[in-house]
């Protein structure tokens, strides 16, 4: 029986900026960050509420993972806004949202009251998009 | 993208000014009534404000953004109290019982896993990352 995500990915398109916007800006705290060859390294955050689900930022680029032609199709869908990464909640949405706006985060809507409560979404450094919500 | 629009936004606003002051400010002698006037708030009102929306007092808040920048700084520095004072604590010995406190390790303690980790991270990097994206990344 499967009993909790440990792990999950967010593709980004550079991990020095990435590490920028989640730890900085978002405010998550890196939990592993290991070389892995030259250009690579294994960068894991977690939200700070949630030390035990690691968000991997791995990066996009031509080697094992990638081959030439998907590099250029990842980082077209990546940039194009395609790739909704995931949904984060928060106590205060409306004070979350001002200090985000605050830190130039880039938001796609602003806080708008839905029937399962308040509802946002914002932009990644990278292009990847996230809800941010306040339940009901 | 409309402008967001919400109940007490000039309120909000404020507060998060506020935080964000302690934030930049946490290694600088701050207290609280110089904070809620830069929120232009009472005291009072702000502390109950503040404490709705963060789920702590302003006060409570400024302890914690040390500590967990005292927590970040162990990763980098080793010395115990350049640390302790570059976050804005006056003694070592209030530092470290409030660290033991809330991270559940004395700063030392503390200190001494972080550097563990980091080498094995430089002798096997492997070890952290799942097999399969290891081999993803490492030809």
């Amino acid at each position: 029986m499967i009993q909790k995500l440990s792990h999950m990915c967010v593709y980004v398109l550079n991990q020095e900026s990435a590490y920028d916007f989640y730890v900085n800006k978002l405010g998550f705290k890196v939990h592993t960050d290991a070389p892995m060859g030259p250009g690579n390294r294994w960068l894991t955050v977690t939200p700070p509420e949630q030390p035990e689900l690691e968000i991997t930022l791995f990066l996009v680029a031509e080697g094992p993972a990638f081959s030439k032609d998907a590099v250029a199709m990842m980082i077209k869908l990546i940039k194009s806004e395609t790739f909704g990464a995931g949904v984060f909640e928060c106590k205060d949405i409306y004070a979350t949202y001002e200090e985000l706006k605050s830190k130039g985060v880039e938001f796609k809507k602003v806080p708008t009251e839905e029937f399962y409560g308040v509802e946002a979404l914002f932009k990644d450094d990278s292009g990847n998009w996230f809800s941010l919500g306040q339940k009901k | 993208m409309k402008t967001a629009s919400y109940p007490k936004a000039y309120l909000y606003k404020r507060i998060v000014q506020a935080k964000l002051f302690i934030d930049n400010n946490y290694a600088d002698k701050i207290d609280v009534d110089n904070i809620s006037d830069e929120a232009f708030f009472s005291k009072f009102h702000f502390i109950r404000i503040f404490k709705k929306i963060y789920g702590k007092t302003p006060h409570q808040y400024l302890r914690y953004v040390r500590i967990e920048k005292a927590a970040l700084l162990l990763q980098t520095q080793e010395s115990i109290a350049e640390v302790c004072y570059a976050v804005g604590f006056e003694s070592v010995s209030s530092f470290t019982s409030l660290f033991k406190r809330m991270i559940g390790l004395t700063p030392s303690v503390y200190l001494q896993q972080h550097q563990h980790k980091k080498m094995q991270i430089k002798i096997m990097p492997q070890k952290y990352v799942p097999g399969c994206f290891a081999n993803k990344m490492v030809k």
